[in-house]
């Protein structure tokens, strides 16, 4: 019984630090451009919804919870998004 | 209720069994009803906390949207890798520190306090990898006026830290109660809610980690 409580914390920290090394490797590799960035940012917001989800343990937690912590993650990530996209063709040249 | 049952019933020890009884079977149910983990105040702190922090986020992504050039070159002087060592830090100490009310709700009290002591030694490892990280910065004579990509760099980690310091007094303070032996199946809010604060403090890692190391 311990282990199957246990198991899936293990498969979400695997994810997360895998999900950080993709995000380094795409960094190191002095690749640019908004497609890049823009997974960088879907990489931050996957870790962030596996957090909010197995760690802060609100994957069962009532809908209302659920929803603010996840609302907050998806408006903050959509904000942040957003103006990357529209701060001008400076970035997507270089 | 006072009156429910007979002070003989406490003297004799059955009183705390009959109480716990009830609470254990639902936690250890998967049909149990939905539950937020801790105490819901200390969410509500916790969610305040993101708003402020969401909009720092908001804020630094408007200013870089100004001079996107000068945020990409000033991000060059920062140390990646020690970014990424944080990170780690962080994340496996928030691994650490959920499993420990998962632990103490399957009843395995002895655990509890070494997971907690697992995530507070990770939590000291990212503030000390934090001081050599500044101390660089500073001895290269860079500091919070360089620029205005640095004064968000200084900003934004300084009062992160200050939650990972925050968040590492806690852990100890719910490490000093595991020991004591003081949650165990019926009694995980106090330790719920301190590793709800902990992954707080990673979850806004991961966004600091995003925008000032790696996005381009």
């Amino acid at each position: 019984m311990t282990r199957s409580v246990l198991m899936p914390l293990q498969r979400t920290w695997l994810l997360v630090v895998g999900a950080t090394a993709v995000a380094l490797w795409m960094r190191e590799d002095r690749l640019a451009g908004f497609t890049i960035g823009a997974m960088t940012l879907a990489i931050a917001y996957a870790k962030a919804r596996l957090v909010i989800l197995d760690f802060m343990e609100l994957r069962h937690a009532p809908l209302l919870w659920r929803c603010l912590l996840e609302g907050w993650l998806l408006l903050v990530s959509s904000l942040i998004v957003t103006i990357y996209a529209s701060s001008g063709a400076a970035h997507h040249s270089l | 209720m006072p009156g429910q049952y007979p002070i003989g019933a406490a003297r004799t020890g059955t009183l705390p069994d009959a109480d716990a009884l009830p609470l254990s079977a639902a936690a250890r149910s998967s049909a149990s009803p939905r539950r937020l983990p801790g105490d819901r105040d200390v969410w509500i702190f916790i969610y305040a906390e993101l708003c402020a922090f969401g909009l720092f986020f908001v804020a630094y992504m408007v200013y870089r949207s100004d001079r996107v050039d000068l945020f990409n070159a000033s991000q060059l002087g920062l140390d990646r890798s020690l970014g990424a060592l944080n990170t780690i830090l962080l994340l496996t100490s928030s691994w650490a520190v959920a499993a420990a009310p998962r632990a103490a709700r399957l009843g395995r009290i002895v655990a509890v306090p070494r997971y907690l002591a697992f995530g507070i030694a990770l939590g000291l490892a990212f503030m000390v990898v934090k001081y050599f990280e500044y101390r660089a910065k500073l001895h290269a004579g860079i500091t919070i006026s360089t620029d205005m990509f640095y004064m968000f760099y200084f900003c934004l980690t300084g009062i992160h830290l200050m939650h990972v310091i925050a968040g590492t007094i806690i852990l100890i303070v719910i490490w000093l109660n595991a020991r004591a032996r003081l949650y165990h199946t019926g009694n995980t809010t106090g330790l719920e809610a301190g590793a709800s604060y902990w992954h707080m403090v990673d979850l806004l890692w991961i966004f600091l980690f995003a925008l000032l190391y790696l996005l381009r």
